[in-house]
């Protein structure tokens, strides 16, 4: 599946993204316009061949329109998504077909991922009809390797099962068997276990990690949360209001945060400690940004302690080097 | 034996009537909360949490199929009131209750400020405008802007719902506040800011708080005490700090390994299997089926042992920690009470 | 899948008494209309029911055997009573023949005949032959019944027969005929064998006659006969079949197009539902019933094109409205994302995973919605719009009422395809309503 470019050069782009624009029309009655949405407003990012990559960002702030965009859901209204070099936008039918069993979508919320009518070996063999593979036997084959590969057993006994029937953690991992069973070479998981109970979470991830690395699939990994993104991810975007305002790795993201919204994040994400009932975090005061309405200038500036007058409100930060590898779009290391 | 606590809890069960049987959500649960004090409920989902906050609170489903237990507010047993004494009496202005996703229970069409100081209308007759007066006290204590006060809901952050559902709580001044899930729905920033709230009304005003989650970091930040709560039992009861830094039970560790963590580098290890089904809890001890420190007593239920000043543990295995586990109590199992002093 | 639903669903339907009740009533209707099929062909019930000469022998009117006898009535069937070659007696003279044709039958019922006709062939006649009539009773009374020179085929209606009843002091024939004479004011039946002998001038040398004397009864069959003398059980009968399979056909079609439009004006949004909809609305204040009169009464009445109209009328109806409400929430899903996701076609997303979502909500609703059709098509019967050519429940109605049968006292003519429509609208009514709370997830457990 993977070709040549998995041991020579591991690191060649596979998916290439350019200033990428998301706006959704807010429309009344169907047909007057009364604002527009800018979900994504400006990305620009490149991700190499197997590489596992987080998006982390509070609701809104436009991580799951950038992973519809990219899979494809969501035309872009400005910009470039380019796979294995080609643009997304100037895809045929039978291309865009071709592209869809390239990238699995695991979704936020199991139960409703899975259509509640179809048992588990219909639900898997959807897709593999979709895509032509008309042989009976040839199906089953594919259908019973890859929830070994899941781990969900006994394959026999879930293969006849029904969504309502399986457990969330079980869920899930029909909806990763499901997004697996085309043979992709990227995965987009959408808060993959933000529905899942804790002790299920980590087993979940855990999944997607090993598959990814055995596999040497590009994994997309986007979460409300940064406390689970250190094991699961090699490299963090961190998103605000459309924007990607600090990417790195994730040790030194996480270590040694610049931007101040990821300080601002961090400083509000507790690990469990007895003292934390003691002190009051701190937090930025005022409301997550309007995206109809985006602020000017720096998108964080009216919640930033330490913005500048007359510059954050003003100039749109453009992307600082602070630290080797670590890229922060702030005005603060200018 | 003087008792201080504000709220006992004995031996609390509700069973439901489904289809397939009948569900035991909460059974056999028993604690107490001191005043002033914070307790956790920390469980997963299904372990019947909510179910004890409804039952506390009065508000259960049609299909209850037994309530039992006993339930002492003060030295008053609560749980003995009819109905309609335990509303005007204790609901709301004794205790109170956040539930799940109320910021979206908001009724539209109403102010926020009016929906604040409807309790104090309905329950103690005042009049409007002290009503308000009140509700606006409390919306300062809450961090709402008193110029929400004449906002309709929609025209609401989720954050600032989520305030002025506390302070519907809060406006009644109770002695006790039950929050079921208060942040789950809540982002990082905006959650932190809520759990900030409540830890400033718990220094200002000493009210107790009951809070109902599901989230190990959420519950360090109000704990002062936890009860683990699994498949409608609670398997450790426990003083907050021993709890995040030593706890006893296997589930109460396994649970703490699991938790991914910001700060630190060790890898979180999952917990292999599932819940057992409420339909039909196991004879013995509930956590058995996923315990890699399962041995022969764990065919029996263990009762919930005191292995320190109030902290009490569902496992044969701190039996063995104490030469003579329960003296000053009865030993079969769902009679437990948290004897404390 | 949706079977396994169903399944499942069957199993918890067993449990209400309405359901198998309603699906007993739907399998009685199903197994006559089957038989119905099998043992009328349809061309041969067409034939039947165009009525005429094949009716002759039926009474008018007549109510149901069993109807009779459970009020303790003793009406007369029906007799035929043909002529015995054996019994003819042949004198022959120049020129031609004499005969003389004795119709004897026994008479035993309380009551008097509907009717009385005598029908004589005289065919391939050279000149038609002449016959005198004359009636013997019991009591052995001669009454002359007139002579009649004798068409090829030849009827004599004695019951018309003004001279005769003037004869027999105002009574109709059928009556006078039977009556006792020592009865007073109220005429009574004097039981015993009555002959009709006629006495036939042939002036040919071959050339037969046959005779057949009918005493129309007053009874008939399980379901009576009509005023075309029509046995009305036909129509109950094929009324069936043909009310079934409108009813079948109308919720089938007016559901599945209404669903599929519905699914694909929700998938495709903007102007494909924007046209949907606006259509729907203006189908929605079209009255259906206007509609239905007009075409039948400008174009045709025939069944089938009716149905084909109230399947197009009905496809962008109220229902339209449900489904997309239904179905909103559903577009969605986080399911039909993954799917359009792996690549699945419009149409795929459509059919396969909308809705069939909602498919179980739906056949309850479906289910109630047959014998709506069933009585629509039996309101257009009775407003004069059924099928010109073929029986049905409505069309006896309709029969019913032009011939003022309740004034008349034919009840039977009313009851029988009201109790057969009302017994179809129960049917599917308790087996739709116990459906409903089994499939409807909103009426569970309560």
């Amino acid at each position: 599946m993977i070709d040549s470019a998995t041991s020579a050069g591991r690191r060649v782009p596979l998916l290439e993204v350019d200033d990428l624009h998301t706006w959704f029309e807010l429309r009344q009655w169907g047909f007057r316009r009364v604002g527009t949405v800018h979900a994504v407003d400006g990305v620009s990012l490149a991700l190499a061949h197997g590489e596992a990559v987080a998006f982390v960002g509070e609701s809104g702030c436009g991580k799951s329109s950038l992973a519809r965009t990219l899979l494809g859901l969501h035309r872009p209204t400005q910009g470039e998504v380019r796979f294995d070099g080609q643009a997304l936008a100037g895809l045929g039918k039978a291309d865009m077909k071709a592209y869809r069993a390239k990238v699995g979508y695991v979704q936020q919320d199991p139960f409703g991922a899975l259509p509640p009518f179809l048992d588990v070996r219909r639900i898997l063999a959807e897709p593999l009809i979709v895509h032509g593979v008309t042989d009976r036997t040839e199906r089953e084959r594919r259908i019973r390797a890859v929830l070994e590969e899941v781990r969900l057993g006994p394959v026999d006994e879930v293969l006849g099962k029904f969504p309502h029937m399986l457990s969330g953690g079980q869920q899930q991992r029909v909806v990763i068997a499901r997004a697996l069973v085309l043979e992709p070479v990227m995965i987009i998981a959408d808060e993959p276990v933000s529905m899942l109970d804790a002790s299920v979470r980590v087993e979940i991830l855990d999944l997607l990690r090993r598959i990814q690395s055995e596999r040497e699939l590009t994994l997309v990994f986007i979460t409300h949360d940064l406390s689970t993104v250190r094991h699961y991810a090699e490299r963090i975007f961190v998103m605000y209001a459309g924007r990607v305002v600090e990417s790195a790795p994730v040790d030194e993201l996480l270590d040694h945060p610049q931007h101040p919204y990821t300080l601002a994040l961090l400083s509000a994400l507790s690990d469990p400690d007895a003292d934390n009932a003691l002190r009051l975090r701190e937090v930025p005061g005022g409301e997550p940004p309007s995206l109809i309405h985006p602020p000017s200038g720096c998108r964080f500036h009216p919640r930033c302690p330490q913005a500048m007058a007359g510059l954050c409100d003003r100039d749109e930060p453009i992307e600082f080097t602070p630290r080797p590898g670590h890229v922060s779009a702030c005005w603060l290391y200018q | 034996m003087a008792d201080a606590s504000l709220l006992r809890v004995d031996d609390l069960a509700l069973h439901y009537q489904t289809r397939n049987g009948v569900v035991r959500a909460v059974d056999g649960v028993s604690f107490d909360i001191q005043r002033g004090e914070a307790l956790v409920i920390l469980g997963e989902s299904g372990c019947g949490k909510s179910s004890l906050a409804k039952t506390l609170m009065r508000v259960l489903p049609r299909n209850v199929h037994h309530v039992g237990g006993r339930v002492t507010l003060d030295g008053v047993e609560i749980s003995a009131l009819p109905d309609e004494r335990f509303r005007r009496d204790v609901q709301w202005s004794r205790m109170a209750l956040v539930m799940q996703a109320s910021m979206n229970a908001l009724n539209p069409v109403v102010k926020v400020g009016a929906q604040v100081a409807e309790p104090l209308r309905v329950l103690r007759r005042w009049p409007r405008r002290r009503a308000l007066e009140r509700a606006a006290e409390v919306f300062a204590l809450v961090g709402l802007s008193n110029d929400f006060m004449t906002r309709y809901p929609f025209e609401l952050s989720g954050g600032m719902r989520q305030r002025a559902v506390l302070a519907m709580a809060l406006v009644a001044e109770p002695d006790l506040v039950i929050l079921d899930e208060p942040t789950s729905a809540l982002d990082v920033l905006t959650q932190a800011s809520i759990m900030n709230v409540l830890k400033r009304v718990k220094r200002e005003l000493g009210t107790s708080f009951i809070l109902i989650t599901h989230d190990v970091a959420t519950s360090s930040e109000l704990a002062d005490r936890v009860a683990l709560m699994y498949a409608g039992e609670l398997v450790e009861v426990c003083d907050a700090r021993r709890f995040f830094s030593e706890p006893a039970h296997p589930y109460s560790r396994m649970l703490m390994a699991s938790v991914p963590r910001l700060r630190q580098r060790e890898r979180p290890q999952s917990i292999p299997g599932q819940p057992p089904s409420l339909l039909w809890p196991p004879a013995g001890c509930r956590f058995a089926a996923r315990c890699p420190e399962r041995f022969a007593s764990c065919d029996h239920s263990p009762p919930a042992l005191p292995l320190h000043e109030r902290h009490r543990v569902r496992c044969w295995l701190h039996a063995l920690d104490n030469a003579s586990p329960v003296s000053d109590g009865p030993r079969s199992t769902g009679e437990e009470g948290t004897h404390d002093r | 899948m949706i079977i396994e639903r169903l399944r499942a669903g069957w199993v918890e339907l067993r449990r209400y008494p309405s359901a198998l009740m309603g699906l007993g009533i739907i399998a009685g209707l199903l197994m006559l209309a089957l038989y119905t099929v099998i043992a009328i062909p349809y061309p041969q019930a067409l034939e039947a029911w165009r009525g005429g000469e094949a009716w002759r022998m039926h009474p008018v009117n007549a109510e149901p055997l069993w109807l009779d006898r459970l009020k303790g009535g003793d009406a007369p069937s029906t007799l035929i009573i043909e002529h015995d070659a054996e019994e003819v007696e042949e004198t022959m003279f120049t020129g031609g023949r004499r005969l003389r044709i004795p119709l004897a039958f026994d008479f035993g019922y309380a009551d008097f005949p509907g009717e009385m006709n005598l029908f004589l062939r005289a065919e391939d006649h050279a000149e038609a032959p002449f016959a005198r009539l004359s009636w013997l009773t019991p009591d052995g009374r001669d009454i002359s019944l007139g002579g009649h020179r004798l068409q090829p085929r030849h009827r004599v209606s004695i019951s018309q027969d003004r001279e005769l009843t003037r004869r027999l002091g105002g009574l109709a024939p059928h009556i006078g005929l039977f009556a006792d004479p020592a009865s007073d004011a109220v005429p009574e039946v004097l039981p015993g064998r009555y002959r009709l002998v006629l006495d036939v001038v042939v002036f040919d040398e071959q050339a037969d006659i046959d005779a057949t004397l009918v005493v129309y009864g007053r009874v008939h069959g399980i379901a009576g006969t009509d005023h075309q003398r029509r046995e009305l059980s036909l129509a109950l009968m094929w009324g069936t079949p043909v009310a079934l399979a409108f009813g079948l056909i109308a919720a089938v079609g007016t559901t599945l197009t209404t669903l599929v439009i519905a699914a694909m004006g929700v998938w495709y949004r903007g102007w494909v539902d924007a046209l949907i909809q606006r259509l729907t609305e203006v189908n929605m204040i079209l009255p259906l019933l206007p509609i239905l009169v007009m075409v039948g009464t400008l174009y045709s009445t025939s069944i089938w094109l009716m149905l084909g109209v109230v399947v197009v009328l009905g496809i962008f109806s109220a229902g339209i409205k449900t489904y997309r409400a239904m179905l909103l929430p559903i577009r969605e899903a986080p399911y039909i994302e993954a799917a359009r996701a792996y690549g699945a076609s419009d149409m795929r997303i459509v059919l396969r995973y909308m809705i069939p979502r909602i498919l179980p909500v739906l056949i309850p609703t479906f289910v109630t919605l047959i014998p709506t059709f069933v009585f629509l098509e039996a309101s257009l019967a009775v407003l004069g719009l059924g099928d010109p050519v073929l029986p049905t429940w409505g069309k006896v109605l309709n029969d019913a009422q032009t011939q003022s049968a309740l004034y008349n006292g034919y009840t039977y003519w009313v009851v029988a395809p009201a109790l057969l429509l009302m017994l179809t609208g129960l049917g599917f009514a308790m087996l739709g309503f116990a459906m409903d709370r089994v499939f409807n997830p909103r009426l569970r457990n309560l």
